[in-house]
């Protein structure tokens, strides 16, 4: 299985959709040597063409929604999206704000999404969403 | 003939920075203007504390303003409502609240550390740092329960103590931080890379820091002697001696550049490690929390009526919090957040005037800013827009690293 799953590399497109940093240095950590997500070949990435999974971290404020729909649009299909974070699967804590053009997931429905519940989650957990992200490519290519 | 370029930074960036766009004006490769535009991560924080929740789930919410400083908002927040309702923390709790500010401090200051390096393209230093760096995220999880959001603070103490099971973990991660110090000053202090990347580069004058009202460490690194800690002493604070720490303490002379804000942020670590060390051997022991019961605190905080502000040093520099309550009236009735970061982006101006393009990522990064900087960027050019990546933007601050070698 492992072998299966680890024949390419997953490259990751990280946007930060209006989070309180608190994900974004999880994601981080989840690359840094104690947790090393590099040894698997993920990586992050610096522009969304080059990205086969994109992690989202934070609530889509009204002034980032154009630009997640656009950096959606601009990673090749399938759009697979990762969801780092309470507050960008349901609004979190941050819910009900006037400022909060609602989940991602509810601007851009036609993509898979993963969710990584936790405020913030566990660098464990992060590693977690991408191999389960990449199972699912896999089913998808073998289609 | 030299073309004006005007290059939009932002808002989007691939690292781990937040959403937040500099218009910067070049010629050639000079910088000759800089222009901010914010409000990409507004959130409506203090609407939100000011209509949909009570005082204490604003507690948690002011925990989310920054997941890096998730301390020091709350603390802010319960100082302001402390000194309006009269509720008075006992001792102990002080001393623990000390100890998480300043573990928090540890790991901010290591964690821009990391950030720095990797703006330098020194990516193998970034990955040593942030492996240092676990240590004292594990101490915070075994302290907590939780590796970043601590949820610790509350109105009249803490939620949690520190306990004897805590203690030896907290003094070997001490030892093991004065252990690797050396090595961390050695690394950032005497490599010849870094110091050419970042000797006189984006300099902030004392005069200019004053007058920008800089704070933290941006304004004690250009020679500003003010930390709130020592100027205006909260929690347990006065117990302890804290002087504001400025480069020439180290190295004899000030410049204010980006070398002497590493400096800056290196010796503050080892004044927090002396300050858990010092907190941990004098505190007192007792009651951790005035009242237990949250709904008895809660008419008590309802109750109460007036105004307070609250000054707090966070990591990124003094943090302000301004809290009004009407009585009978749940949620805050005005809540007014200054965070260090708001000031302190308006030295990148005076920083990165006539610098290199090339400078711009460690130079914006060297104020730790809690948003920045630096990816997708469009050139307009005689009215033609191009636009760029940010790989490229990095790549140019690693091969002007390479060029300096």
């Amino acid at each position: 299985m492992i072998s299966k799953a680890f024949k390419r590399s997953l490259w990751v497109f990280h946007v930060n959709s209006g989070s309180c940093n608190g994900c974004d240095i999880e994601v981080i950590a989840a690359l840094t040597p104690r947790y090393d997500a590099e040894r698997f070949g993920i990586k992050l990435v610096a522009s969304p063409r080059h990205a086969d999974v994109i992690a989202f971290t934070g609530p889509v404020t009204n002034d980032m929604a154009d630009k997640v729909i656009r950096i959606i649009q601009q990673t090749p299909d399938p759009k697979v999206i990762v969801i780092v974070g309470s507050c960008g699967i349901s609004g979190g804590v941050f819910h009900e704000s006037y400022h909060l053009a609602g989940p991602i997931d509810r601007l851009y429905p036609n993509a898979k999404y993963f969710y990584v519940p936790g405020c913030p989650p566990r660098p464990e957990a992060i590693i977690h969403a991408f191999t389960k992200a990449w199972e699912w490519l896999e089913e998808v290519e073998k289609k | 003939m030299k073309h004006d370029y005007e290059i939009s930074v932002g808002p989007i960036h691939p690292a781990l920075k937040e959403p937040i766009m500099l218009r910067v004006t070049l010629e050639g490769e000079e910088i000759v203007d800089v222009d901010v535009i914010a409000s990409q991560n507004h959130r409506g924080i203090e609407w939100i504390g000011m209509n949909r929740n009570n005082v204490i789930q604003s507690l948690y919410l002011a925990e989310r303003i920054c997941g890096i400083c998730n301390f020091c908002h709350p603390s802010n927040l319960v100082m302001a409502i402390e000194e309006i309702a009269d509720i008075e923390p006992p001792e102990r709790a002080q001393y623990i609240r000390v100890i998480q500010g300043e573990l928090e401090r540890i790991h901010s200051h290591l964690l821009w550390a990391g950030v720095a390096a990797h703006e330098l393209g020194f990516d193998t230093l970034l990955h040593y740092v942030w492996m240092v760096r676990e240590k004292v995220m594990d101490v915070l999880e075994e302290v907590n329960g939780n590796r970043v959001t601590k949820a610790i603070i509350m109105y009249g103490g803490v939620r949690r103590d520190i306990t004897e099971r805590h203690v030896p973990k907290i003094r070997k991660m001490i030892s093991y931080y004065r252990e690797a110090f050396g090595k961390l000053a050695e690394l950032f202090l005497e490599d010849d890379t870094i110091k050419k990347r970042t000797r006189n580069i984006g300099v902030l004058k004392k005069k200019d820091a004053i007058k920008l009202a800089a704070a933290g460490p941006t304004a004690r690194a250009s020679g500003v002697k003010k930390d709130v800690r020592q100027d205006f002493p909260y929690f347990a604070y006065p117990d302890f001696d804290i002087h504001a720490i400025t480069p020439d303490e180290l190295i004899g002379y000030t410049i204010g550049d980006v070398y002497d804000r590493i400096v800056v942020r290196l010796l503050e670590v080892k004044q927090s490690l002396e300050i858990i060390e010092e907190a941990l051997n004098e505190m007192p022991s007792g009651e951790i929390i005035y009242e237990k019961k949250l709904v008895k605190l809660m008419a008590k905080i309802k109750n109460s009526e007036g105004e307070a502000v609250a000054r707090y040093e966070a990591p990124r520099g003094e943090d302000i919090h301004y809290v009004m309550l009407k009585k009978g009236y749940e949620p805050l009735y005005s809540w007014k957040v200054r965070a260090p970061t708001y000031i302190n982006i308006l030295s990148w101006r005076p920083m990165l005037l006539g610098y290199q393009i090339a400078d711009i990522p460690i130079i914006a990064a060297s104020i730790d800013p809690c948003l920045s900087c630096t990816n997708r960027f469009a050139v307009v050019k005689n009215g033609e827009e191009k636009i760029m990546s940010g790989e490229y933007f990095h790549k140019l601050s690693v091969e002007k690293t390479r060029r300096i070698k």
